[in-house]
């Protein structure tokens, strides 16, 4: 870490052809090099502690508008293939790694992480000391940043810096969600409808969804109560995805249409807007999580998950009306709320990825707690 | 669920002597378990027979038990202690075979005892191949197809229907010995019959070949509200094929996607639960086919294991503590990080940097063995390395192996390698393969070409290549600008280059390079190990070093003096690195009670080491822990962040030791004895002046630098004569000489290993008592605190030979003398701390051998028999006390008898004689103690697993030497009731005396005589004194076979009359178990640290 005083002080030595800073809204910066991709990128940086599935992180619509910074040094090991991806591009504005590998191994892989990074014009960097950079990001909370392999002035980066908008208030969703409307799944024989508004939906939570016979009819988040009650769902289910919750009413004001009509699931974005839905609140997390290994109590069943989580923002526990909300979940970690469900209507979400990709699969059994209220649903229609 | 409270007080076996895939590992999980349980309150009642243990300290368990690991002996202790409950999962395979054993005879039920972690139809089904391959189907998994076999026959008509090659495996082992692979019938029959009758329960597993897969191995643990969590993921760089304790191995897993690792954790947790551990830690094997992925289970521990050791050092996450708590019921939530302390134990440790952990091998010390590998494990030790990439956690793991290597180097020039040589050393792994690996891509082998010839994975190779082309351009650039520029230099800091071995690759010196980096401000940093990958704030000083741009070191030092409102003096102990025979436990020990006493004065204590295996590298025993290469390079960095008050060198065995003079010329405050007074012992020439001065006899001797001087001193004193190189440990390389030609030779293997130094010679004294001493020295009194007298005479390595404490044999006179030039030699060194004196005895007359001014490797022990922690009154000495501080006791008149045996690994090492020599050869050791010599004695050689027989036939050869007095001996035998079977010319001595022998031909008679006697189980034990130095190939043939059916084989006289007082006492006295503290109790021990 360097003082924004004296900036280039130290770090790794690259050649300046090479050469890449990244700028932080404090004034801090970082060195490091990019392999081929060259410009300027800005987000929120935020760190991720998974030590494998680097692929699944690039493609999960839910980074949309972040820098990633991996905690895990080497990345790339074994390369990108074809299936591990989360949605159809990658959505991080920036990748920070302390080295990319440059020969990849895996049998199912078909390029290396920097020929996709490239082909996504994606700016790449390695050479970070990327645990200072963590480090700082923890103790000074998640903060806007710049990547640039070609403006190396502080006082220019940081002109260009405040016009990227904070993530906070911020509608990131509207980037990430589905244009139109489409099905996922099979066209006929399948046991539950299910309605998914997508906020940045990842793609395993619809292969999930398909494998325990569910036809998914993905909607748009902008999608209204009546466009999605017309293909009459078994199910509504709340997507994960970037940004604010708050700054997302029209999804909000639509779930409500729900409460009691369907069963409803939501998932990590899903689950605050819930949360927003039933009159609580969200704040903001200092660095958030970003990582498969937090640990969260699901109370009622009296276990403990291994969890894939994303999340930056999180439902406020004092915020809900506790006659009708319980809060079914917390990360043991630092305790905040990681599930809830409605006393009385067929309702409920966690703010972590039971879905996983990357991460644990522990908490699968979720899904098939959905499948198991929209049943009993049906079963009363 | 809190705390169980329907047990009160716990029985806890230990693992027992250190043996190869058995090592210190087990100290580490077991003294772990027992402060876990102790501070729950529970009483702790701990059974191992290795007294260079921690766990075995007095104040570790309540009741503690340094007697044979044996179902019968535990039956005893567990009789007359009557614990509530049993726990077997952290003291390897030893402990698990004990618990089964003990619930199969009803003992566990008699006495009403629970097993705690793991039931035994737990253990069955993970540990009994038949089983664990029907669980694994039944949860859908897959496993190596494969037959199970309990005859030659049946094993023969199962190959045929698998086809080869074959991996055969026996059941109920310890760390695979006697598996193999067979790639043809003949070698099928050979590894199978081998396999069967190593095998606890006579069955063999014959499996599908999955050699050159990829090996992966996951670390598990469970609480009893079935929370699992994966620890660590573990992925062999060395694949299938090569046993997992014998390959180089990388954390995390490196080239799995998270779709495919999340399948193994998947497969992992399923394992788990179908097996049923209920509470604890497991680690579980798989293999995975590069071609396409496809995943079978190999194995499963359902117990701490080494990889537990390896996985707890690489993420801080303590396995055996949270294995014991959660054994008596708690659960993963219930528990608290103790690095982050905010944040449970219910969770998966994430790692910022990556771990390499490098087997080693002493081979050297085995000629006759072909350094090869596979199934079966040869390494005796290991170290761990950690950097921010592979490439530089591999090179400092090189240079931390202490082999003479300063990472990734050229010690041998490519050039003059032939082409089918590396073919040769890759295609067949072997402990240098590595290197191998180096030079072929030097010598412009494709990566596919050694892709082919090791299955190693094309990451890994490709990672080796970049160190070499770095290096490749590194010297481009040196050669063009005659300099090493600021880029190139942090590079190859960052790439894991050591300043030595830059300095070779450009014809430098280490310090040069050193200064050079330091002017341009390339200084290590050191990061921390915290569990989290710095999502949470770590409290924890636990650091490995790396070149960053950000140090965590000294802020956190600020906490930590923030936290205690003063800055303490700060010592730093370096420990032992790696083990290998004739450095391994015994040194560790030292070590961490070095820690536990300076913690003791209010000293802020500093541990240096590399070696995951042990206690010293748990991060809570010192108060700061620094996990890396006991290089002077390393040493210094470290030194150079904390600025230590004071660096105790004399602990870790020779390592440290060899470090001291270039540490105390760079101004490194070296406390206890100087550095001078060091070389004055370890210089024979200065050594001797001193000797003859302070007018104590030796045995006649000189130190050489070249071959004419060498032959020249020998023809002076005489043969035989004892030739070693100077500065070595554990007798490396030393033989008894009897002639110039052997001389000869014996120069020409030495040059590799002194290294520069002389090479001593010294008059070979034959027929004297071997006598040890440990002894603590304050610059003006000395405190004896052992005399040891060995059982086999002077000429066996003394860490190889059996002893006994009090001396039984030694009279009061020579006792009074030994004690007398100890106090002299002592005071005369100027010793601050440690000292071992080697003495030998002939008639009245003693002389000095050899003078340690260090740690010995029987200061454990000696600690143990007098219940007089040496090593920790020596560090306080060190740091300062008198020795008159404590109330110390000369205590000669211990009531109890203590032995030490030795432990060798003749099993593994096919076509090695198991002659004793003055080259040390033992892995480990047991201590056996009661009331008698004989008892004690007999105690230990059960602990040996060489117990002694109570009726029978004994084979007895011996060579001229000793004919003169086998027939008493002999005598005896029959008196106590055995047979007596003998060759030609040892009977002729008997008969002659009246004995009734059955005379067998030798080997090389032309029949097998005594061999069909051996197979038959007629023989109970061998007396066998090989004659010379060229020892007859019959009798080797005699002694390879007592290895393979077991049978106890006494090599020297001196040790058989040792057996027959033993099997005298076992015939008429009962078999007793004692705690120490009883022991203690008895007797008045004067002492209070």
């Amino acid at each position: 870490m360097f003082s924004p005083k004296e900036p280039f002080a130290c770090g790794c030595l690259v050649s300046k052809m090479k050469k890449a800073i990244i700028y932080l809204e404090d004034g801090t910066i970082f060195q490091g090099r990019t392999l081929d991709t060259k410009g300027e990128t800005a987000g929120e940086l935020v760190f991720n502690t998974a030590l494998t599935g680097y692929q699944e992180v690039l493609t999960d619509p839910s980074y949309a508008g972040q820098i990633v910074v991996m905690t895990y040094p080497l990345i790339g090991n074994y390369g990108v293939n074809d299936q591990d991806v989360e949605s159809k591009k990658i959505w991080v504005k920036g990748f920070i790694v302390k080295e990319f590998c440059r020969k990849y191994s895996n049998y199912r892989a078909a390029k290396s992480l920097n020929q996709y990074l490239n082909e996504n014009n994606i700016i790449g960097i390695e050479g970070v000391d990327t645990r200072a950079l963590t480090r700082h990001l923890r103790v000074f909370g998640a903060m806007k940043g710049m990547i640039s392999t070609e403006d190396f002035n502080p006082a220019s980066l940081k002109k260009k810096l405040k016009k990227t908008p904070d993530m906070e208030g911020s509608d990131w969703v509207k980037e990430v969600t589905t244009k139109e409307k489409y099905i996922w799944g099979p066209k006929e024989n399948f046991s539950f409808k299910v309605a998914a508004l997508d906020c940045g939906i990842k793609f395993n939570i619809l292969r999930i969804l398909e494998e325990l016979g569910c036809q998914v009819h993905v909607f748009p988040a902008t999608a209204s109560a009546q466009d999605i009650k017309a293909v009459g769902p078994d199910g509504l289910f709340l997507s994960n995805g970037p940004g604010d919750p708050a700054a997302l009413p029209y999804v909000t004001d639509t779930v409500k249409n729900f409460f009691g009509v369907v069963p409803i699931f939501g998932i990590c974005l899903g689950h605050q807007i819930l949360g927003l839905a039933l009159g609580g609140k969200t704040y903001k997390l200092k660095f958030g999580h970003h990582g498969a290994n937090h640990p969260a109590k699901d109370f009622p069943r009296s276990r403990i998950s291994i969890t894939s989580q994303n999340h930056g923002f999180c439902v406020d526990a004092d915020s809900l009306n506790k006659n009708e909300v319980e809060i079914t979940h917390r990360n043991l970690n630092d305790n905040t709320v990681e599930g809830l469900r409605h006393k009385k209507y067929p309702l409920f979400s966690v703010q972590y990825h039971p879905e996983a990709a990357p991460g644990p699969r522990d908490a699968q059994y979720l899904f098939e707690g959905f499948i198991a209220l929209m049943k009993e649903h049906k079963k009363k229609k | 669920m809190p705390r169980r409270s329907d047990i009160k007080k716990i029985l806890l076996l230990g693992s027992g002597p250190i043996v190869i895939g058995q090592a210190c590992e087990f100290d580490y999980s077991g003294t772990q378990a027992c402060k876990a349980l102790k501070e729950e309150g529970f009483e702790i009642v701990l059974v191992n027979s290795n007294p260079a243990t921690i766990m075995t300290d007095p104040e570790i368990a309540d009741h503690t038990y340094i007697e044979p690991l044996t179902a019968h002996s535990v039956e005893q202790i567990i009789k007359k202690e009557r614990p509530d409950a049993i726990l077997p999962t952290l003291g390897g395979q030893t402990a698990l075979n004990i618990a089964m054993q003990l619930y199969e005879n009803g003992v566990l039920e008699k006495y009403n005892v629970k097993m705690l972690g793991a039931n035994y139809e737990v253990i069955k089904k993970a540990e009994d191949r038949k089983c664990f391959k029907d669980a694994i189907i039944k949860i859908g998994l897959e496993v190596p197809k494969s037959s199970f076999a309990y005859s030659l026959e049946e094993a023969k008509k199962a190959a045929q229907a698998l086809g080869f090659p074959l991996i055969i495996r026996p059941s109920y082992t310890l760390g695979g010995t006697g598996g193999g692979i067979a790639h043809d019938m003949e070698e099928f029959e050979r590894i199978a019959s081998l396999g069967i009758e190593s095998s606890m329960i006579k069955e063999i597993l014959i499996e599908e070949s999955i050699e050159g897969w990829k090996e992966y191995e996951l670390e598990v643990m469970r609480d009893n509200k079935d929370n699992v969590v994966i620890v660590c993921s573990i992925e062999n760089l060395d694949p299938m094929g090569i046993h997992t304790g014998d390959s180089i191995t990388v954390a995390p897993a490196q080239t799995l996607t998270d779709r495919e690792y999340q399948t193994m954790r998947d497969a992992s947790l399923a394992i788990i639960r179908e097996v049923g551990v209920e509470t604890g830690g497991s680690n579980i094997q798989f293999a995975v086919d590069p071609k396409n992925g496809r995943m079978v289970v190999i194995e499963m521990n359902p117990r701490v294991s080494r990889s537990s050791a390896l996985a707890s050092k690489a993420t801080g996450f303590p396995i055996a503590k949270f294995a014991a708590k959660l054994a008596v019921g708690y659960s993963l939530d219930e528990i608290r990080n103790d690095i982050t302390k905010e944040t449970p134990a219910s969770f998966e440790p994430t790692i910022d940097y990556c771990v390499v952990k490098i087997p080693r091998f002493t081979f050297e010390k085995f000629p006759e063995a072909k350094d090869v590998l596979g199934v079966s494990m040869k390494s005796v030790g290991e170290t761990m390395a950690i950097g921010r990439t592979f490439k530089e956690a591999l090179q400092k793991g090189l240079r931390g192996l202490e082999i003479g290597h300063t990472g990734l180097d050229n010690k041998l020039n490519y050039k003059e390698i032939p082409d089918e040589k590396i073919r040769l050393r890759l295609n067949e792994p072997n402990a240098s393969r590595i290197f191998y690996l180096k030079y072929a891509l030097q010598k412009g082998f494709s990566q596919e070409e050694i892709f082919q010839l090791t299955k190693i994975d094309p990451w890994f190779i490709d990672q080796i290549s970049q160190i070499l082309e770095f290096e490749n351009k590194l010297m481009a650039f040196y050669r063009k600008e005659k300099r090493l520029n600021e880029e190139l230099l942090r590079q190859a800091k960052e790439m894991g280059f050591s300043d030595a071995q830059l300095a070779q690759m450009i014809n430098s010196d280490e310090n040069a390079i050193r200064t050079l980096r330091k002017t341009m401000g390339i200084e290590a940093t050191f990061k921390l190990v915290d569990t989290c990958a710095a999502e949470f704030e770590a409290y924890t000083p636990y650091y490995y070093s790396t070149y960053e741009t950000e140090d965590e070191a000294l802020a956190q030092d600020e906490k930590i003096i923030a936290k205690l409102g003063q800055k303490r003096k700060k010592i730093m102990i370096l420990g032992g690195g790696p083990n290998r025979i004739g450095q391994g436990i015994e040194f560790d020990y030292c070590c961490c009670h070095a820690a536990f006493a300076l913690k003791e004065m209010g000293f802020e204590t500093i541990m240096v080491n590399s070696n995951p295996e042990t206690v010293s590298t748990d991060y809570d025993t010192s108060d700061k822990l620094y996990f890396e290469p006991l290089t002077f390079e390393d040493v210094m960095n470290i030194v150079d962040i904390e600025k230590p008050d004071g660096v105790i060198v004399q602990f870790g065995g020779q390592t440290p030791l060899n470090l001291a003079r270039r540490l105390h010329e760079a101004g490194v405050p070296i406390i206890g004895t100087t550095v001078h007074s060091i070389d004055l012992a370890e210089d024979r020439k200065k050594f001797s002046a001193f000797i003859e001065k302070i007018g104590i006899a030796q045995p006649e001797n000189g130190s050489a630098r070249s071959v004419d001087e060498a032959i020249e001193i020998a023809n002076r004193i005489g043969y035989p004569v004892l030739a070693r190189p100077s500065y070595v440990l554990g007798g490396r390389a030393m033989r008894i000489v009897y002639d110039k030609e052997s001389l000869l030779s014996f120069i020409d293997e030495a040059k590799e290993v002194s290294q520069g130094h002389p090479i001593l010679i010294d008059k070979f004294i034959e027929d004297a008592i071997e006598i040890d001493v440990d002894a603590i020295a304050d610059g003006k009194k000395v405190f004896v605190g052992g005399i040891m007298e060995h059982i086999e005479n002077a000429g066996i390595h003394s860490g190889d030979s059996a002893c006994v404490l009090p001396p039984h044999t030694l009279s009061e006179e020579l006792v009074d003398k030994i004690k007398e030039y100890t106090r002299q030699i002592a005071l005369g060194l100027k010793v601050i701390g440690l000292l071992n004196i080697q003495f030998a005895a002939k008639g009245n007359k003693i002389y000095v051998l050899e003078v340690n001014p260090r740690a010995s490797r029987t200061t454990p022990f000696v600690s143990k028999a007098t219940g007089v922690p040496l090593a920790k009154i020596a560090a306080q000495v060190m740091a300062g006390k008198k020795l008159d501080d404590f109330k110390l006791v000369e205590c000669d008149e211990l009531k109890h008898v203590s032995v030490k045996e030795s432990v060798l690994p003749f099993s593994r090492f096919s076509g090695v004689d198991i002659v004793l020599g003055p080259e040390m050869k033992s892995t480990g050791e047991v201590m056996g103690i009661d009331y008698s010599f004989g008892a004690a004695f007999a105690k230990s050689q059960i602990s040996a697993n060489q117990a002694l027989p109570k009726e029978g036939r004994v084979f007895v050869s011996v060579n001229d030497h000793d004919k003169r007095n086998v027939a008493f001996l002999a005598k005896r035998l029959v008196d106590l009731g055995f047979g007596i079977v003998s060759t030609k010319g040892t009977s002729r001595v008997l008969k002659s005396s009246g004995l009734d022998v059955v005379v067998v031909n030798k080997h090389s008679d032309g029949q097998s005589d005594l061999l069909a006697y051996i197979q038959k189980g007629e023989i109970k034990l061998i007396i066998n004194t090989p004659s010379g130095e060229r020892s007859q190939s019959d009798m080797r043939v005699i002694r390879a076979a007592a290895i393979l059916y077991n049978i106890p084989c006494i090599t020297t006289l001196q040790g058989a009359w040792a057996a027959v007082n033993g099997i005298d006492s076992s015939l008429h006295k009962e078999f007793t178990v004692k705690s120490l503290q009883e022991y203690y109790s008895e007797n008045c021990i004067g002492c209070a640290v």
